[in-house]
């Protein structure tokens, strides 16, 4: 399938001639584009624009084909034939990425770094053609904590530091706790962390200030309605998963019914009928928060997801396992606590980390049912009237931030998978 | 006397900077058996693949049945339709059936109508002694059955040359028998046949000729009586004492 | 044996139900009226339920789960289940009396009828004829069309992007494998949220306006407020689908003889090339001498206002048309060559080999041996994306898009505050697609199952 049609026929007779007039060629092509992009010079000008487009383009052709010799001897040479070079489509494709990288890169990154501001407090500031970093820093503290008062913010690291502390509890348990770790995860953990969240970003009891849920916002409440959701829908999937594998069929069915249910409808839908309908379903003076309305809806939502990932390790599970457990006279509650879902854990770890990630992607919809999470608080920050026309610069900031946690988070799931497949 | 159906001249192999094939000299007159055998990494594989050209040659030349294999070999797939090719891995398609198998490049390659492909493809696996097995599809197959449905499906290109590259090194020992049992078959009807393999008692049975390799290079080559009994290399004498 | 006989017992109850209500209307409407109206569609769906519950218990039955093979005892069998069964009903009542309550209160009542009114708004976009006099279920119709628009274009770009970089992760040269490394890692870690908001907010409106935008192509214009492009106008119409459709039948024909002909003597049609021919050359013919003929309409640069202009003519894109379906396809694509590069990497390269060394030509080992297995790897996941994507395609609410969350879900929500009935509806919507491409899949997966021992 590949094309190996050389013209002028370059062998290692005539290296010396045809590796000179080859890289030559190429030189000129990329010169030529870097040339027209930085300085706005065009070396072949006296050709028609169509012509003097299409030129750099065809002499790094020309060029590459030359140089196309199996074996030069050329350590240099030779990596780069046997890269990028095997043949003519691919030598088109390689030209036409570097020119794309030429023509968008440096001026991005003028934009980015080279040109922007980030000093100084007001929109006079930002003098340069570049990115108005001022803004972002500016709006901060917004973006990231919401309306939250400033000099409350230390309740919100606080809680975030213990609660990652306390998720982190199991690195460290000594051999005798390690039954309990299962427990401590799906029962403790929860409640905890609840209590965290409920005393201290919440407030209200010892001495601490009682500050409203609509006041919360920024990348703290994402992160907030994200760890919430993941902690009570692992419990909640679990059970799931567990029903669906049941041998009972009521119990079966009404669990398939559930998971199929909430995988089947968009999370919009969702977070519309946690804030419309779920009043309506309950007693006419209960009221709950708005947060903790969408935080079940959510919760329910994933739940049937974390049920698929769960049930995955479950069935992934050798069959041995069961039955030595029962053949011990375990039964089914004790077979599951002890021995299944130990390893079954381990397991889908991985899978639960993509289910975060998903989560941690999808949470920014909240804003639609009014939370200022951080899409929110962009909106906001948008149509400020001393703020206007840099809705580039936070899209950009959110879309780094975001990146830069994503790609973090899915890196690790991909190296703990790789850790549990070879321990295996 | 007959001609060379394959001649092998000073031909020399480098994947990379590494060379794999150092001077094979090599010819194989019609009909006969031809057993290669040396340790790992000594290039036996590589030369056979080499004779169908499903590895290319940097130096030297390789002649099959009077066409030289260069770069220039416009029709390289009639060549190979010539040629049969067994794997160690029996590389059967998952998703057709045996019969399919074997009736693929028939109607595809030599154009052959449909039935006539059929008839011929329930012919050779008559001849490997696995007909019942035609409608099955190759997952539900031991590996001894699939092996010989390889074999059978080679066959069907009605080939002049057939080359086997370890057939059995990837069998449970007892279906090895039944492979080789398909070999010896095949081996008596006539078939030119080059033979990658550690089965000494085949090569005992049915070799004209045994080819002794070793870092890529032909160590020893001899008619396989003198081969075993007086073999005439330090190398090889250190060879057949391990696994004989 | 007992699970068969329930099961019958349901279906005669469902269809005994079915039957009542049809020939006598809801005779327990004078014991429901004194209680509240809600009862009524509780009522409606009874004979549903009397089948689902039939539908179970055959289903058991087959499967042959009796409470002698489960081996314990009769409580621990039953008990469960009646508890969980007991829990969900409970659930359920405890929902519906409290809506009932809540609804007297406030003066909403429960019903359908709403969808007949007049929905007073308008939408920006839309496939049909709309305007704000329609009824609300019509309006359903078109905010639905407008998401299988923005669904099915994001599915064929989605395919084509995601194809692309999947084999392209693969290629042995070293800038187009990393190129397209980093185009799936960039892609996949960024909310499709923000992409969204990014393209339609920063990217789109830094397009020109409209009467300073130099035109693509000569004749279609890309602009802040939209992209234009010419009418398709047609004279004839019919003549020309028909002639569409015979080349189809011919080309279908043309297969079946190729086949036919490679059976008995084994020659070769070159039926690709045959199809082209009959695709280019019978529409042309019904060009020629059919009557058939197609106008463009330009868009042409109206002034709406000093400082205000538009195209006028011709066929308007919307701009958050355009965002929506860039963000998805970009997004689902990154998952998409996912699938595609491990369907690829799935096939040994032994495969290959043993292929070429029968002899088959490099075109032929792609079409009979490489894409049959490569295919049945990549397809079930890639439709699992596909449903993503048409579930995605709901955050359309964020930019104002009107799909059928926004336009339903939302402003009709907003304007009749029948919050129950309609949510209920648009998530029942996306239940159905959802729940129709997964059994479709199931069945194509029995389908073309490779067999195993």
């Amino acid at each position: 399938m590949m094309n190996k049609f050389t013209f002028l026929n370059p062998d290692r007779s005539n290296i010396s001639s045809v590796l000179i007039t080859g890289i030559f060629f190429i030189t000129i092509g990329i010169l030529d584009v870097l040339l027209n992009t930085f300085f706005k010079l065009n070396i072949i000008s006296f050709l028609p624009s169509k012509i003097s487009f299409i030129t750099p383009f065809i002499l790094g052709i020309i060029g590459f084909n030359l140089i196309r010799i199996e074996y030069t001897g050329i350590k240099f040479i030779d990596v780069i034939n046997k890269h990028i070079n095997p043949s003519n489509f691919n030598a088109a494709l390689t030209l036409i990425i570097i020119f794309l990288i030429i023509k968008a890169i440096p001026p991005s990154l003028s934009w980015m770094i080279l040109d922007a501001n980030i000093s100084g407090d007001t929109k006079e500031a930002c003098t340069g053609t570049g990115a108005c970093w001022t803004y972002i820093k500016v709006w901060f503290k917004r973006f990231m904590y919401g309306m939250y008062p400033n000099e409350q913010h230390w309740r919100i690291n606080t809680a975030f530091l213990l609660v990652i502390a306390l998720g982190t509890f199991g690195l460290f348990a000594t051999e005798k706790m390690k039954k309990f770790l299962a427990l401590y995860y799906v029962l403790i953990y929860p409640i905890l962390a609840f209590m965290i969240i409920y005393y201290l970003i919440s407030g209200g009891y010892f001495g601490l200030e009682w500050i409203e849920t609509g006041a919360w916002g920024g990348l703290s409440l994402t992160f907030i309605v994200s760890f919430f959701c993941l902690i009570f829908c692992f419990p909640l999937g679990m059970i799931l998963a567990l029903g669906r594998r049941s041998s009972l069929p009521a119990v079966r069915y009404v669990s398939i019914g559930y998971i199929e249910f909430w995988r089947g409808v968009p999370l919009i839908t969702v977070l519309f009928m946690s804030s419309v309908m779920f009043p309506m379903f309950l007693p006419e003076d209960f009221f709950m928060d708005k947060l903790v309305r969408v935080i079940i809806a959510i919760t329910l939502f994933e739940g049937a997801y974390c049920a698929e990932v769960i049930r995955g390790g479950l069935q992934s599970l050798p069959r041995g396992q069961y039955d030595a457990a029962k053949s011990l006279g375990m039964g089914y509650w004790k077979m599951h606590i002890f021995v299944i879902l130990p390893q079954a854990l381990k397991l889908v770890i991985p899978g639960i980390c993509n289910t975060f990630l998903a989560l941690v992607k999808d949470t920014p919809l909240i804003f639609v049912v009014g939370l200022a999470e951080i899409a929110g608080m962009l909106a906001l920050a948008k149509t400020n009237p001393k703020w206007l026309g840099f809705a580039m610069e936070g899209y950009i900031f959110a879309a780094i931030i975001f990146w830069i946690i994503c790609y973090a988070m899915s890196k690790y799931s991909y190296n703990l998978e790789a850790k549990y497949k070879t321990e295996r | 006397m007959t001609e060379s159906i394959i001649k092998i001249e000073n031909m020399n192999k480098w994947f990379g900077d590494f060379q794999v094939l150092k001077d094979i000299n090599l010819e194989v007159e019609r009909n006969k058996k031809i057993v290669v055998c040396g340790p790992s990494g000594s290039g036996k594989s590589t030369l056979i693949r080499c004779i169908n050209r499903l590895e290319e040659h940097q130096r030297g030349s390789i002649v099959v049945d009077g066409t030289e294999l260069n770069e220039n070999t416009k029709n390289i797939e009639q060549i190979r339709a010539e040629v049969g090719m067994v794997f160690q891995q029996f590389n059967l398609f998952p998703h057709l059936s045996i019969l399919d198998n074997c009736t693929l490049a028939p109607i595809w390659v030599k154009k052959m109508p449909k039935k006539q492909a059929q008839e011929l493809a329930m012919e050779q696996l008559e001849k490997v002694q696995i007909s019942d097995q035609a409608q099955k599809f190759p997952g539900q197959l031991s590996g001894g059955q699939q092996q010989r449905c390889a074999i059978a499906r080679a066959l069907c290109m009605q080939p002049k040359i057939m080359l086997f590259d370890e057939p059995t090194s990837a069998l449970d020992p007892e279906m090895i028998k039944e492979v080789l049992d398909a070999m010896v078959n095949l081996a008596k009807g006539g078939m030119t046949m080059i033979v990658v393999t550690h089965e000494m008692g085949f090569a005992k049975e049915v070799a004209d000729e045994v080819i002794f390799m070793d870092e890529g290079m032909i160590v020893e080559k001899a008619d396989t009586k003198e081969f075993f009994a007086n073999p005439k290399n330090e190398r090889t004498k250190l060879f057949l004492s391990q696994i004989l | 044996m007992k699970f068969r006989i329930l099961s019958y017992l349901f279906f005669f109850i469902g269809c005994l139900d079915l039957l009542v209500k049809i020939l006598y209307g809801n005779i327990f409407s004078d014991f429901t009226e004194d209680y509240y109206e809600i009862a009524n569609p509780i009522l409606v769906f009874t004979p549903v339920l009397f089948f689902s519950i039939g539908g179970v218990f055959l289903k058991e039955s087959k499967v042959n789960m009796s409470i002698e093979n489960f081996g314990t005892s009769r409580l621990k069998y039953y008990s469960p289940q009646f508890i969980c069964l007991a829990v969900v009903v409970l659930i359920f009542l405890f929902f519906t009396f409290n809506a009932q309550i809540n609804m007297e209160n406030r003066g909403i009542d429960f019903g359908f009828s709403f969808l007949n009114q007049e929905a007073s708004f308008d939408m920006q976009f839309s496939l049909m004829d709309y305007d704000g006099q329609d009824p609300y279920w019509w309006a359903y119709v078109v905010a639905l069309l407008n998401t299988l628009l923005v669904a099915v274009l994001g599915i064929i770009f989605c395919t084509i992007i995601g194809v692309i970089i999947g084999i392209a992760r693969l290629s042995p040269n070293f800038l187009i494998r990393n190129s397209a490394a980093w185009y799936v890692e960039f892609f996949r870690n960024i909310p499709l949220l923000l992409q969204i908001f990014f393209w339609y907010y920063a990217a789109l409106r830094a397009l020109p306006l409209p009467q300073d935008a130099t035109p693509l192509f000569g004749v279609t214009y890309l602009t802040i407020k939209g992209y234009y492009m010419p009418a398709f106008i047609w004279n004839n119409l019919n003549i020309f689908i028909y002639s569409l459709m015979a080349a189809l039948i011919a080309i279908i024909f043309v297969r079946y003889y190729a086949i036919k002909l490679r059976d008995t003597e084994g020659k070769q049609l070159p039926v690709f090339y045959i199809s082209i021919i009959l695709l280019i050359f019978l529409p042309l013919l019904a060009f020629l001498f059919g009557g058939v003929s197609l106008i463009f309409e330009l868009p042409v640069l109206k002034q709406l206002s000093a400082t205000s202009f538009i195209y006028d003519g011709g066929i308007a894109v919307p701009p958050e048309l355009i965002a929506l379906t860039l963000a998805l396809s970009l997004y689902t694509a990154t998952f998409v060559a996912e699938c595609v590069r491990a369907g690829i990497q799935g096939i040994s390269k032994g495969q290959k080999e043993a292929a070429a060394s029968l002899g088959l030509t490099p075109n032929q080992v792609l079409k009979l041996v490489i894409m049959p297995q490569a295919l049945r790897i990549i397809i079930p996941p890639t439709t699992n994306q596909y449903l993503n994507l048409t579930k995605n395609s709901s955050l359309a609410a964020a930019i104002a898009y009107p799909d059928l969350v926004l336009v339903f879900a939302g402003t009709a929500l907003m304007q009749t505050g029948r919050a129950i009935e309609i949510v209920s509806i648009t998530m029942l919507t996306y239940l159905s697609i959802s729940l129709a491409i997964a059994a479709l899949m199931n069945w194509y997966n029995k389908m073309i199952e490779i067999k195993e021992k």
